[in-house]
C-alpha cells in the first residue's frame, strides 16, 4: 500500500512538473528539447511493446518513424491537406503499412526477425531517399504548415507546442498502461516468455504478435507525424538505422520490458546528450559500451536494476519479519 | 557482349569481396548461434588500419594488409571475451543488443580518431590490362584470386586439419564436442579471430576500388546477412556461393534495371527469401 500511494505521489509530481516546466525554465531552447523528448518517448514506447512486451526485436522501427513522418509530409506539402486531417491519417497510414510488412516479417523469428526488419528498415530508407517524384529525394520535405488552431487554441508559440506534445505524450502513456495490463498484454509476455507454451495454452501467438506490431508502428507512426509537424522540415535521414538504433538505446537504457523504462531512459539520455553537445557525433562513444555494458550487467536497464533492488529488500524484510515471528512464537510456546 | 562481360566481371569482384565477409558472419554464427551485427565494424576497422599503416607507417599494401588482419583478428577476439563470452547464457535479443552496442561504438572511435571523410586508398596494383578484349585493373583481378586462395586455404584448414576440424565440430553439434574433449572457448576464441581476419582481407582488398569511411561496413554487413540466409546460416559453401550469387545479381542489376536502386536488390531478394521460407534456404530444420 506504501508503494503504491508514493508510485501515485510520483506521478501526479512528474505531471505537474511537466505543466509547470515552461514556467520554472522559460528558455526556448530546453522547451524544444523537452517537446522532442516527449516524441521519442512514444516512439520508444511502441518499440518496448514489441521488443520488451512480445520479445520480437524489430530494427525496422526508425522506418516506421520516417513513413509517419513523410506521410504527414506529403499530404500537407504536396496535396496541401490539412493538419489535423494529415495527423490523423499518418498513423494509421504507417499502422496499415505496418499491417501488410508483419504479415510476411512475423513469419520469422528470432534472428531471422531482426535481420528482416533491419533490411525492412533498409528498404523504406532507400525508397525515401531515391523516390524523388514522391519524397524529395535527398532534399526531403520542406514547408510542413503548424497545426491550425482549435477554437481559441492556437499552436503558434513553442509552449503551445510543447503542452500539444505534453498532452499527446500523457494520452500515449495512459493507453500503453492500458494495453500493458490488459489481458493483450499478459498475452504478449506470455509469448515473450515461452511461445510454444502460449501456443499450447490456447494462444493465438499469431494474432497477438501481429497485433503488437501494428500497434508498435502505430506508435512510431505518430511520433513520427509529431515530429515532422513540430520540426516542420523532414529529410531521409530521419529513416537511417542510426534512428532505429537511438530508439534502442533509450529503450535499453531505461529499462527493455518496464513499463517506466521509455521515459526514463529516453529522457535521462536526451537530457544527457545535450550537456555533451561538444560530444554530438561522437556520443555513440559512451552509449555505445553502455549499451553492451547494461545488457551484460543489468539486462532490464536502470528501471529493471531498481525494480531489482526493491524487490530483494522486501523480500529480506518479510524473512526477518518471518524469522521474528517465529522466533517469539519459541518464545511464546517456551 | 562486352559490357555484359565487364559486367560479369565485376560482379566475381563484389561478390569475392562479400564472400569473405559472408563467410566470417557465418562462421560465428555456426559455432555461437550470433547474428553479429558489430561485423560491418570490423570490417571497417579493416579498412582504416590497412589505410593508416600505409599512409602513416609507409608500409607496403601487402605488409599493411597483413597488420591489419592481426589488429582486427585481435579485435574481434577481445569482442568474444569480454562481451559474448559473458554472454552465453542469456537470451538472444541480449546478444544482438550488445553486438549493436559494439558497433555503434567502433563506428564513433572511427569517426573519433581518423575523422569522417571519405579517405581514397592507394594500391601499387593500379595498372590496367586487357584480357580478353577486357579493360580491367589489376586490383581487381587481384580481388578475385586473392579471395579464391583465401577461401581454399580456409576450406583446406576446416577440412584437412585437426584444429580445423575442431571448428567444424563444434559448429555441428556444442555438446558433442565438448565430450570428445574439444575446449569448445578456444575453438571460440579461434572463430572469432579468423572472422575478424576475413573482414578485414576484404576490407583492404576492396577499399582502393571504393573508400574509406566511418559507414563503410553498413550495406557490406546487410548484404552479408542476406548472403548467409540466402546460403543458409552456418554454411560455409553457402557462405561462398550466396556471395557470388549476390555479387552478379547486383552488377547485372546496376545495368540492366536500375542504377539507382541496385543496393535494394539484395534486400528484396532476402524479403522474398524469407516471406517465402521463413527459415531460409537450405536450413537444417529449427534454429
Amino acid at each position: 500500500m506504501n508503494i503504491l500511494t508514493n508510485k501515485k505521489v510520483i506521478i501526479s509530481l512528474l505531471i505537474v512538473l511537466g505543466i509547470v516546466f515552461p514556467f520554472i525554465i522559460p528558455n526556448l531552447y530546453y522547451l524544444h528539447i523537452m517537446t522532442l523528448a516527449f516524441i521519442w518517448t512514444i516512439a520508444v514506447y511502441g518499440l518496448n511493446l514489441l521488443a520488451g512486451y512480445t520479445g520480437y526485436l524489430s530494427l525496422a522501427h526508425g522506418g516506421f518513424f520516417a513513413i509517419g513522418a513523410y506521410v504527414i509530409g506529403i499530404l500537407t506539402v504536396k496535396l496541401e491537406m490539412g493538419f489535423w486531417l494529415s495527423f490523423l491519417l499518418a498513423p494509421l497510414v504507417t499502422m496499415f503499412i505496418g499491417l501488410i510488412i508483419g504479415l510476411f516479417a512475423l513469419r520469422t523469428k528470432e534472428h531471422f526477425f531482426a535481420i528482416y526488419t533491419l533490411c525492412v528498415g533498409y528498404i523504406i530508407y532507400l525508397v525515401i531517399d531515391k523516390w524523388e517524384g514522391l519524397t524529395g529525394g535527398v532534399r526531403g520535405l520542406i514547408g510542413i504548415p503548424l497545426p491550425e488552431a482549435i477554437g481559441p487554441i492556437s499552436f503558434q508559440s513553442p509552449t503551445a507546442q510543447y503542452y500539444l506534445a505534453f498532452i499527446i505524450f500523457l494520452l500515449v502513456v495512459a493507453v500503453i498502461y492500458r494495453i500493458v495490463h490488459s489481458l493483450t498484454g499478459r498475452t504478449f509476455v506470455a509469448i515473450r516468455n515461452s511461445e510454444d507454451l502460449a501456443l499450447s495454452l490456447g494462444i493465438s501467438t499469431k494474432r497477438n504478435k501481429l497485433l503488437a506490431f501494428v500497434l508498435s508502428t502505430f506508435f512510431a507512426g505518430l511520433a513520427g507525424a509529431m515530429y515532422a509537424g513540430f520540426i516542420r522540415f523532414i529529410g531521409p535521414e530521419i529513416a537511417y538505422t542510426t534512428i532505429t538504433f537511438d530508439l534502442l538505446t533509450y529503450m535499453i537504457v531505461g529499462g527493455i520490458g518496464t513499463f517506466a523504462g521509455p521515459i526514463v531512459g529516453t529522457f535521462l539520455i536526451v537530457i544527457i546528450s545535450q550537456n555533451l553537445q561538444f560530444l554530438q557525433d561522437y556520443r555513440m562513444l559512451i552509449f555505445g559500451p553502455l549499451l553492451t555494458l547494461l545488457i551484460i550487467f543489468s539486462p532490464r536497464g536502470i528501471v529493471g536494476f531498481i525494480q531489482m533492488q526493491l524487490y530483494q529488500r522486501k523480500r529480506k524484510k518479510q524473512e526477518s519479519l518471518a524469522y521474528k515471528n517465529r522466533e517469539e512464537e519459541t518464545n511464546a510456546g517456551g | 557482349m562486352e559490357l555484359l562481360l565487364q559486367q560479369l566481371f565485376n560482379g566475381l569482384t563484389i561478390g569475392s569481396v562479400y564472400a569473405l565477409v559472408a563467410l566470417g558472419l557465418t562462421l560465428v554464427y555456426g559455432i555461437l548461434h550470433i547474428p553479429n551485427f558489430a561485423h560491418g565494424a570490423l570490417y571497417m576497422v579493416g579498412g582504416y588500419i590497412t589505410l593508416i599503416m600505409m599512409t602513416e607507417a609507409g608500409l607496403h599494401y601487402i605488409l599493411a594488409m597483413v597488420v591489419s588482419i592481426c589488429v582486427v583478428g585481435l579485435l574481434s577476439v577481445l569482442m568474444e571475451r569480454l562481451v559474448f563470452y559473458p554472454l552465453r547464457h542469456s537470451p538472444p535479443i541480449q546478444d544482438k543488443v550488445a553486438a549493436i552496442g559494439i558497433l555503434l561504438f567502433l563506428e564513433a572511435l572511427a569517426q573519433f580518431i581518423w575523422g569522417a571523410d571519405y579517405r581514397q586508398m592507394s594500391t601499387p596494383f593500379g595498372q590496367v590490362v586487357e584480357v580478353f578484349g577486357l579493360t580491367l585493373t589489376l586490383q581487381r583481378i587481384l580481388i578475385v584470386f586473392a579471395a579464391i586462395a583465401v577461401m581454399i586455404l580456409l576450406y583446406w584448414f576446416l577440412k584437412k586439419t585437426f584444429t580445423g576440424s575442431t571448428i567444424i565440430a563444434m559448429a555441428q553439434n556444442r555438446e558433442g564436442a565438448q565430450l570428445v574433449g574439444i575446449n569448445t572457448h578456444k575453438v571460440a576464441i579461434l572463430t572469432f579471430f579468423i572472422a575478424g581476419a576475413l573482414a578485414a582481407i576484404g576490407a583492404s582488398l576492396t577499399s582502393p576500388i571504393n573508400l574509406v569511411f566511418p559507414g563503410m561496413g553498413h550495406l557490406v554487413i546487410l548484404k552479408a546477412f542476406v548472403i548467409i540466409i540466402i546460403g543458409g546460416m552456418g554454411s560455409i559453401p553457402g557462405a561462398i556461393l550466396g556471395g557470388y550469387i549476390l555479387g552478379f545479381t547486383e552488377s547485372l542489376g546496376a545495368t540492366y534495371l536500375s542504377a539507382d536502386y541496385k543496393d535494394i536488390i539484395a534486400f528484396v531478394l532476402l524479403i522474398l527469401i524469407l516471406s517465402i521460407k521463413p527459415q531460409g534456404i537450405f536450413s537444417k530444420g529449427g534454429v
